[in-house]
């Protein structure tokens, strides 16, 4: 470790910092900054040439002058490994925020994180019920998958994620997940609303939190995540856990980014956001994932937020472009006073497939989830046309598709907080009830078998 | 210090500035103490600037760099087939051996088993004349798939000798009389394209066993196709059933900067598909690229070489080879990122002003040719695209668009609806028809063309019908309209869906395909009949046996049944007349 402290810098720019220096400095190197009034700060190194260092400060700049001392810390940065970072609340830099000791590292962990051969990943096909049918049915999860929630502000997000965090099992199996939960620039009370309702079903022992609040460093956003993955990958591929990492808002994420970018006057991309962004969220968003040889998992729920509603904004572009599908929260159907207000249309579970069917949900899934789909979706778009040319002009099929459409809202999203569905009785069975409004002649998308096996007035029994 | 090693003097990212040393424009170099594999990418003044393909983390201003002489090559040869790498040809499952299941740095993989014993099989013989291309003798590489043993180009002369056995791959297998020694493997710079004699029109459709592809908007074995679209839409899938179903006999398929999963899902699903035209293992013809978001963008911009080249080796075997890479816009991101880091002047959206000339020499490297050895072979291209928003005005959409003969367009509407493939019969295209149109008379049915145009007409009058629906209704309009509806609903419905998930339905007979789109102009035919007698709209659309005709499809033995459904179709249709 380099012990030199160098007074040099030269320019301060946003959250940067700008200094020559006389030895070399490793890229990415972890560097501590001690200012006049003996406060310290952290950053880290993002550009170094034998002339220049660029360091970006997580606390903000604020207060550093040109005779602030800068020291490099010889290494990347690394977080304090082990089993008791579960239960615990720390700070979105890794520091205790409960005021329990240290964490005593059984390994110190770089949390850049390396990417997992994708030879030695292991194909995610376990079915996660979740106890919210419109996630069951239509976009179902499995274990190691990255499925974020896009949703915008005002609409109850968090109280899905909760549910989930506390509902979610592998049918037939008592391995509990460990939550690690990763705030990222949330609101004081929005963070309590989460560490209460973990408490209150004392799923905070099971969990190990990051949080970063929206009054606390901007830039220390940047690291914050990526700290609860590797918290979360060292509990998974070591300890064998299954791990749930919630992580919110990924828009506030997003924002520091495009604060460094521009501070650094990169050409920028789309709406002003770095044209690495991509890259950098597939950085993790693809830590999820089972490999072989490794008993534990990742499964991911981020949180995003959508400026504007607006699903081709720049953050959920590209989130969409990297996750394995996405959970699609509407304000149209909060409004309607529906929770959860899951609209199926836009949502979807790229892994889907791999996990449903006989042996891991019901033979008939595939062939109900296609059903409802296309009834739900049918019915929609005919809502528009009858507000044009009124019901009269509508046909019988029409006709039942558009009741369709208020039934499945109202009886298969609409659920209570607390509801925790089956996959079997809960979901597919009130499904196929709710079809019984629609000729079996228009359900093209069900086999006939199923019709046969499960329809409730036309099975052979 | 020696021209041969210098320092780095900078580093920002994936790429690195050094001093001290004089290499060649893409000549690979070794940077920093752990020796990192990088490639030249610009010469400015002093300094020479690489891009490094691995992660640069920790690395020091002052550590070395060292040239190699080398510019960035594959090695080609027996035991590509199979094989799953990385960006730069590193085998994964050897990268796994070295560090795990992780993928850390600094260590070198060949891209063949250097050791490994082959059966070399010689076709040619001493004294034969041979140059650049010429096949002299084989290997059995999988159960489907014979390696060629080329000479390598720019070699010629007459075989001093040549012996079969067992080889390893860079041992002597034939001399020629100037003394040159021919091994299995030869070498080959990624981003010079291998020679060929000529390039020929391609005239024979890639058959894919998609139906709107095949039916609507064809390929050409030889051509090039695009296929944009948000995310979310299809174009992993409609790729991946491409490398599963198509009649290649070679698949390279390249994740280039997409998901870790999808990679792992082609791995392990694949050695248990068989190909429906060898009845074989499909793994048993494919090569994979995979170089995922997560991984070095460097690495990443050369995947797409790395993958074209070894597509072109097998081109010159006389082999039509289909190439997929998923995604085009990421390897587009990866070139931006690095030009940014150049700081060179940034086109359109950020993306460097040589983007739309880079992509087009890649589409370029496809085609049909004339190979030196006088065979003929094909590389045919498609090329994912990963418009933000959805929005193809974009650079690189745009780019593509102007050099493929195909557009294959995802439409996020369709995906909604879950129709899939979510392809648009509307906006898509394809320029090959008239080229191809030849071979469907000989080969499936002399009115092929003609059935086809009668399907996408339909679709158009659709497309204009409902226009009239959005604003009265479909009752208002006149019957035979209405039939027209129910028509290209049928076409929709039946034909145009195909679930590739659905272990029938996600592969159609080219055969099967015609007889499916005639089945639904005889529906068309004989409801007019029938309404012209009397029967009502509602009477024809629901005759049992048209239902039975459109679930068929999900069974086994359709192409076996397809005929006595739709016989019994038209007789159900006719007795509506009777019964009014
Ligand atoms: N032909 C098809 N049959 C059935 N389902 C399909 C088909 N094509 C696409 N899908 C569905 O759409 C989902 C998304 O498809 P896919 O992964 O290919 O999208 P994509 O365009 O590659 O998205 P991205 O750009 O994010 O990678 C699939 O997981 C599958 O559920
Ligand atoms: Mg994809």
């Amino acid at each position: 470790m380099s012990g030199k402290e160098y007074r040099t810098i030269t320019d301060v720019k946003g959250p940067l910092v700008f200094l020559e220096k006389t030895e070399p400095v490793a890229y990415n190197e972890i560097v501590q900054l001690r200012l006049s009034d003996g406060t310290m700060k952290n950053g880290q190194v993002l550009d170094t040439s034998d002339d220049k260092v660029i360091v970006q400060v997580f606390e903000g700049t604020e207060s550093v002058d040109r005779q602030t001392g800068v020291k490099f810390l010889g290494d990347v940065f690394r977080l304090p490994v082990s089993k008791g970072l579960i239960g615990r609340i720390l700070d979105g830099a890794g520091k205790p925020r409960d005021g329990g000791p240290e964490i005593v590292a059984e390994d110190m962990a770089d949390i850049i994180g390396a990417a997992i051969n994708p030879y030695s990943r292991e194909s995610p096909e376990q079915f996660i019920q979740t106890g919210i049918s419109a996630i069951d049915a239509c976009t179902s999860l499995v274990r190691g998958q990255k499925l974020p929630i896009f949703s915008a502000s005002g609409l109850p997000h968090n109280d899905i994620a909760l549910q989930i965090a506390r509902q979610a099992r592998l049918v037939g199996s008592d391995d509990d997940f460990v939550v690690v939960f990763c705030a990222m620039g949330i609101t004081a009370e929005e963070y309590n609303f989460f560490v209460q309702d973990l408490e209150r079903t004392g799923a905070l022992e099971n969990a190990a939190l990051f949080v970063n609040l929206a009054d606390d460093p901007a830039v220390e956003r940047l690291i914050t995540p990526r700290l609860a993955l590797t918290a979360a990958e060292y509990l998974a591929f070591e300890h064998d856990y299954h791990v749930l990492v919630i992580y919110t808002d990924m828009t506030n994420y997003c924002e520091s980014l495009r604060q460094i970018g521009a501070a650094r006057e990169e050409v920028p991309g789309r709406r002003g956001y770095p044209g690495y962004m991509y890259t950098d969220l597939a950085m993790m968003y693809e830590r999820a994932g089972m490999v072989k040889g490794k008993k534990g998992s990742i499964t991911q729920f981020p949180i995003l937020t959508m400026p504007g509603d607006d699903i081709t904004h720049p953050i959920p572009d590209l989130s969409g472009y990297i996750t394995e599908g996405q959970i699609v929260i509407s304000r149209e159907l909060h409004q309607k006073g529906i929770y959860p207000p899951i609209n199926v249309l836009p949502s979807l579970s790229r892994l889907m497939n791999a996990g449903i069917g006989e042996g891991k949900t019901r033979e008939d899934h595939k062939s109900v989830s296609d059903q409802l789909y296309a009834a739900y979706a049918g019915g929609r778009e005919l809502r528009g046309l009858v507000a044009i040319v009124g019901e009269d002009a509508l046909n019988e099929r029409d006709l039942q598709l558009l009741k369709f459409a208020d039934i499945f809202e109202d009886q298969f999203l609409r659920q209570s907080r607390d509801e925790d569905r089956s996959i079997d009785e809960g979901t597919l069975d009130l499904a196929w009830n709710l079809l019984t409004n629609i000729d079996t002649k228009y359900l093209v998308r069900l086999d006939q078998k199923w019709i046969d096996k499960y329809h409730p007035t036309e099975k052979n029994s | 210090m020696s021209e041969e090693s210098g320092l780095i003097y900078r580093i920002s990212g994936p790429v690195v500035t050094a001093v001290g040393i004089s290499p060649r424009m893409y000549e690979v170099v070794r940077v920093g103490d752990e020796g990192l594999m990088g490639e030249v990418i610009e010469l400015h003044g002093d300094q020479s600037v690489i891009q490094v393909y691995e992660e640069t983390s920790g690395i020091k201003p002052g550590e070395p760099v060292v040239r190699t002489g080398q510019t960035l090559s594959v090695k080609l040869g027996p035991g590509l087939l199979t094989q799953i790498y990385d960006g730069i040809q590193r085998p994964l499952e050897s990268l796994e051996e070295t560090m795990g299941v992780f993928i850390t740095r600094g260590v070198d993989a060949d891209g063949l088993d250097l050791t490994k014993k082959w059966e070399f099989n010689a076709t040619a013989s001493a004294g034969d004349e041979v140059s650049g291309g010429s096949v002299i003798g084989f290997v059995q590489e999988t159960e489907t798939v014979e390696h060629k043993i080329m000479i390598p180009p720019g070699h010629s002369g007459k075989i001093a000798s040549i012996e079969s056995g067992e080889f390893d791959i860079t041992t002597s297998v034939c001399t020629l009389e100037d003394g040159t020694e021919i091994a299995m493997m030869q070498e080959w710079p990624v981003r010079t394209p291998r020679p060929f004699k000529q390039k020929n029109a391609p005239d024979v459709p890639l058959i894919t066993g998609q139906r709107i592809l095949d039916f609507l908007f064809p390929l050409a074995k030889g051509g090039t196709a695009g296929i944009p679209g948000p995310f979310g839409a299809g174009k992993t899938v409609t790729q991946q059933q491409l490398a599963r179903w198509s009649d290649a006999q070679i698949v390279v398929y390249i994740g280039c900067g997409e998901r870790g999963n999808e990679m792992t899902e082609v791995l392990t699903e694949f050695p248990h598909l068989t190909d429906p035209n060898t009845g074989k293992p499909l793994m048993n013809r494919t090569t994979m690229i995979a170089n995922t978001s997560n991984m070095p963008v460097a690495a990443r911009e050369a995947s797409v070489y790395t993958g074209i080249t070894i597509a072109e080796y097998f081109r010159d075997m006389g082999y039509d080879v289909a190439l997929m890479a998923d995604s085009t816009s990421r390897w587009a991101e990866a070139m931006r990122e690095i030009s940014s880091r150049l700081e060179e002047m940034p086109g359109e959206e950020g993306y460097p002003a040589y983007l739309s000339s880079r992509l087009a020499e890649f589409y370029e490297r496809a085609g049909r040719v004339q190979t030196l050895g006088g065979d003929d072979g094909s590389v045919s291209v498609i090329g994912a695209v990963s418009p933000p928003g959805g929005d193809i005005s974009e650079p690189v959409s745009q780019g593509t668009l102007r050099i493929v003969k195909v557009f294959w367009g995802l439409d996020a509407g369709l995906a909604r609806q879950r129709h899939f493939p979510a392809i648009n019969w509307l906006s898509s295209y394809s320029l090959y028809p008239q080229a191809l149109d030849q071979w469907y008379r000989d080969n499936i049915a002399s009115d092929f063309p003609e059935v086809r145009t009668k399907i996408s007409s339909l679709l158009q009058v659709e497309a204009e019908l409902q226009e009239i629906v959005q604003l009265v209704g479909s009752d208002a309009l006149p019957m035979d309209q209405q039939l027209t509806l129910e028509v290209a609903r049928m076409i929709r419905e039946f034909f145009l869906q195909q679930n590739a998930f659905h272990d029938v339905d996600t592969f159609s007979q080219l055969g099967l395909q015609y007889e499916m789109a005639k089945a639904i102009l005889a529906f068309q035919e004989e409801s007019e009949k029938a309404m012209a007698g009397g029967a009502g709209l509602e009477d024809v659309v629901n005759v049992p046996a048209r239902t039975d005709l459109m679930r068929g499809r999900f069974e086994e033995g359709y192409a076996e049944r397809i005929g006595e459904l739709l016989g019994e179709m038209s007789k159900q249709i006719a007795e509506t007349m009777e019964d009014n």
